[in-house]
C-alpha cells in the first residue's frame, strides 16, 4: 500500500493512506516529500507551498482557498483552508442587519463538536 | 435467455419491474402510523408500513410533496398490494393513494380508524386484509428481466476519505455500466453537488438539463444562505471533518464520483418525482440520508447502493439498500451493516474494475431476492422531506 495518494496531476495536495509521523520522507514519483508535522490517515498533505488566497486542488478541481500560508509537507485541513460556498454567516455579517431575536431558539453553546465515543470500540 | 445481464424480478401490470413483492400499509397521516406498524406485525417479512410524521397541518408545496411521495410508494413496482389506513379527518386523501396503486394495476383497500371503531378493531381488520393480500401475492412469480429495467439509487453517507477514493468510484463504474446497458441511475443530495456542478453540467444531454441542474443547486445554496448561517455547521458534517474532508467542495467532488464518469445527465426531477429516462437523473433531495433515500425510491429506484466510510445502518421499507465501504476498519467493526467490502482498493489488492464487477454481481443477486444486511435487520427507515414548518 502506498503511504500517500495523488489523485490528479493537477493536485497540490495528496491524501495520506496511513498515519504519517512528522519528519517522514515519502517518495512521490521522482520527488521526495518530507512531512513537517504528523498527518492523520485520510487527511491531506501539501505537495508544494500554497500562498494565502490560492486554490487548494484535489481531484483536479479547487476544494477551497488557503486562509494561511501552507508549507510543503504540512497538514492541509480546516485550520488553513476554507470553502466559499454556502456562507450565509458572512452574508449576514456584511448586511449588518438589526440583530433579530427569535424566541424559543436553543442557545448556541459554541461547543466544538467532538466524536461521540463512549470508550475505544473493541477491534474485532 | 439472453447474453445480456439480468435478474429475476416481478413484472407488474403497468410494465414496471419490481425486485420485492410487499404488501404496503400506508398511513395517510401521523395519527394512523402506529396502527399501520401494528398491522405489519402479523407477517413482518411480507407486510411493511410507511410510518411518517406528516399528513396534516401542511400547506402548499409542503402538502403536495407528502401526498406525491406516499402516492409514488403506492405505485412502486416493489409493492404488490396496498392497504391505506386513514384516521378520517386528515388532509391527505386516502382515495387518491389507493387510486395511485390501482392505476398501476394492483389491489388497494382503505380502512379508517374513526369509521372502523378504534385502534384494536382497526388493527384486527387491517391484519385480516393485509394477510389475505400477502397470500394472494404468493402466486406472483419472479421472471427473468433485462438489467435495463433497473433504476438504481446512488447514495453516500457517513463519508470519509475512502469514499472518494474507493467506494464512490466503484459505484460510479457500475452506474456507467448500467447506463451503457440502457438502465437508469439517480443521484440526489443537491448540497453535495455544490462544488462539483461543473462536472455534471458538462455531461448534460441537452442544454436545458444543464440549466435546470445549476438552477436547483443555486436555489439550495440560496436557501442555506438565507438562514444567515454558515453551511459548515452541517456540510461537511463533524464526522466528515474528522475523517479528513475539509470543505463541501471536496466532499462533493468525491460524492459526484458515484454518478460515474461518462453517463449523460438526462433529467432533473423534483423530490420523489418519477425517473423516466435511461441515463443519469439528478433528483432535488436534501442531504439527510433517510430523506434522500426515501425520495429516490419514491422516484422509482428499485435498488439503492449506499456507500459509506464511517458506517451507517440505513434501510428503506420497500427497496433493498446495499451498503458498501472502502474502509477496512468499518467493514470489520460494522460487519452486520455492510454488504460489500471494497477496502482492497485502498490496500492495493483490488482494482476499481474488479470492485465494480463484484458490486454488479451483488446488485443482480439482491434484485433477484437476496436479502441485504439492512433487510435482515429490518432497517426500514422512511422520512418524507418537509419544505415548510407545520402550521
Amino acid at each position: 500500500m502506498k503511504a500517500v495518494l495523488v489523485i490528479s496531476d493537477r493536485d497540490n495536495v495528496a491524501t495520506a493512506l496511513e498515519a504519517l509521523d512528522a519528519g517522514r520522507s515519502i517518495q512521490i514519483g521522482a520527488e521526495t516529500l518530507r512531512t513537517c508535522e504528523a498527518i492523520p490517515a485520510g487527511h491531506k498533505i501539501a505537495l508544494v507551498d500554497i500562498a494565502v488566497g490560492q486554490p487548494v486542488i484535489k481531484y483536479g478541481s479547487p476544494i477551497g482557498l488557503a486562509i494561511a500560508l501552507i508549507h510543503q509537507g504540512s497538514h492541509v485541513h480546516t485550520h488553513n483552508v476554507a470553502s466559499s460556498r454556502g456562507r450565509g454567516d458572512l452574508q449576514a455579517a456584511q448586511a449588518s442587519a438589526e440583530p433579530g431575536v427569535r424566541l424559543a431558539e436553543p442557545a448556541d453553546t459554541g461547543e466544538p463538536s467532538a466524536p461521540v465515543v463512549t470508550g475505544e470500540p473493541a477491534d474485532v | 435467455m439472453s447474453d445480456r445481464p439480468g435478474f429475476l424480478g416481478f413484472v407488474r401490470p403497468d410494465g414496471r419491474v419490481g425486485v420485492r413483492n410487499y404488501v404496503l400499509v400506508v398511513p395517510t397521516v401521523i395519527c394512523s402510523s402506529v396502527v399501520c406498524e401494528r398491522i405489519t406485525e402479523v407477517q413482518p417479512d411480507a407486510i411493511v408500513a410507511l410510518p411518517h410524521l406528516a399528513g396534516c397541518g401542511q400547506l402548499g408545496p409542503d402538502m403536495r410533496v407528502t401526498h406525491q411521495t406516499l402516492a409514488a410508494y403506492c405505485a412502486h413496482p416493489n409493492v404488490g398490494a396496498v392497504l391505506v389506513v386513514a384516521l378520517g379527518c386528515e388532509q391527505v386523501i386516502a382515495q387518491t393513494l389507493a387510486e395511485s396503486a390501482r392505476r398501476a394495476g394492483k389491489p388497494a383497500e382503505i380502512i379508517a380508524i374513526q369509521e372502523t371503531g378504534g385502534t384494536i378493531r382497526t388493527i384486527e381488520r387491517g391484519r385480516q386484509i393485509a394477510a389475505r393480500m400477502a397470500a394472494e401475492l404468493e402466486s406472483v412469480k419472479r421472471e427473468w428481466c433485462d438489467v435495463r429495467s433497473l433504476v438504481l439509487s446512488l447514495k453516500c453517507g457517513g463519508s470519509d476519505y475512502t469514499s472518494g477514493l474507493a467506494s464512490n468510484p466503484t459505484l460510479g463504474r457500475l452506474a456507467d455500466q448500467l447506463v451503457d446497458h440502457g438502465g437508469a441511475a439517480v443521484l440526489g443530495e443537491i448540497a453535495e453537488i455544490m462544488g462539483a456542478e461543473h462536472i455534471l453540467a458538462a455531461r448534460a444531454s441537452r442544454p436545458e438539463v444543464g440549466r435546470d441542474l445549476l438552477r436547483v443547486i443555486s436555489r439550495v445554496e440560496a436557501e442555506a444562505m438565507a438562514l444567515g448561517l454558515d453551511i459548515r455547521g452541517t456540510q461537511p458534517s463533524p464526522g466528515n471533518i474528522r475523517g479528513g474532508l475539509t470543505t463541501i467542495e471536496e466532499k462533493s467532488l468525491g460524492a459526484t464520483h458515484k454518478g460515474g464518469e461518462r453517463s449523460p445527465v438526462v433529467d432533473v426531477v423534483p423530490y420523489a418525482g418519477r425517473i423516466t429516462k435511461p441515463g443519469l437523473t439528478v433528483m432535488d433531495t436534501p442531504g439527510l440520508d433517510v430523506e434522500s433515500v426515501t425520495g429516490m425510491v419514491g422516484g422509482g429506484a428499485q435498488v439503492v447502493v449506499f456507500t459509506t466510510g464511517l458506517g451507517t445502518p440505513t434501510g428503506n421499507p420497500i427497496a433493498p439498500v446495499i451498503k458498501m465501504t472502502g474502509n477496512a476498519r468499518t467493514a470489520r467493526q460494522m460487519a452486520d451493516n455492510i454488504d460489500v467490502d471494497v477496502s482492497g482498493v485502498i490496500a492495493d489488492t483490488l482494482t476499481l474494475d474488479g470492485a465494480a464487477a463484484m458490486l454488479f454481481a451483488e446488485v443482480l443477486d439482491v434484485a433477484s431476492g437476496k436479502p441485504t444486511t439492512a433487510e435482515a435487520l429490518r432497517h426500514r427507515e422512511f422520512a418524507i422531506h418537509r419544505r415548510n414548518p407545520t402550521i
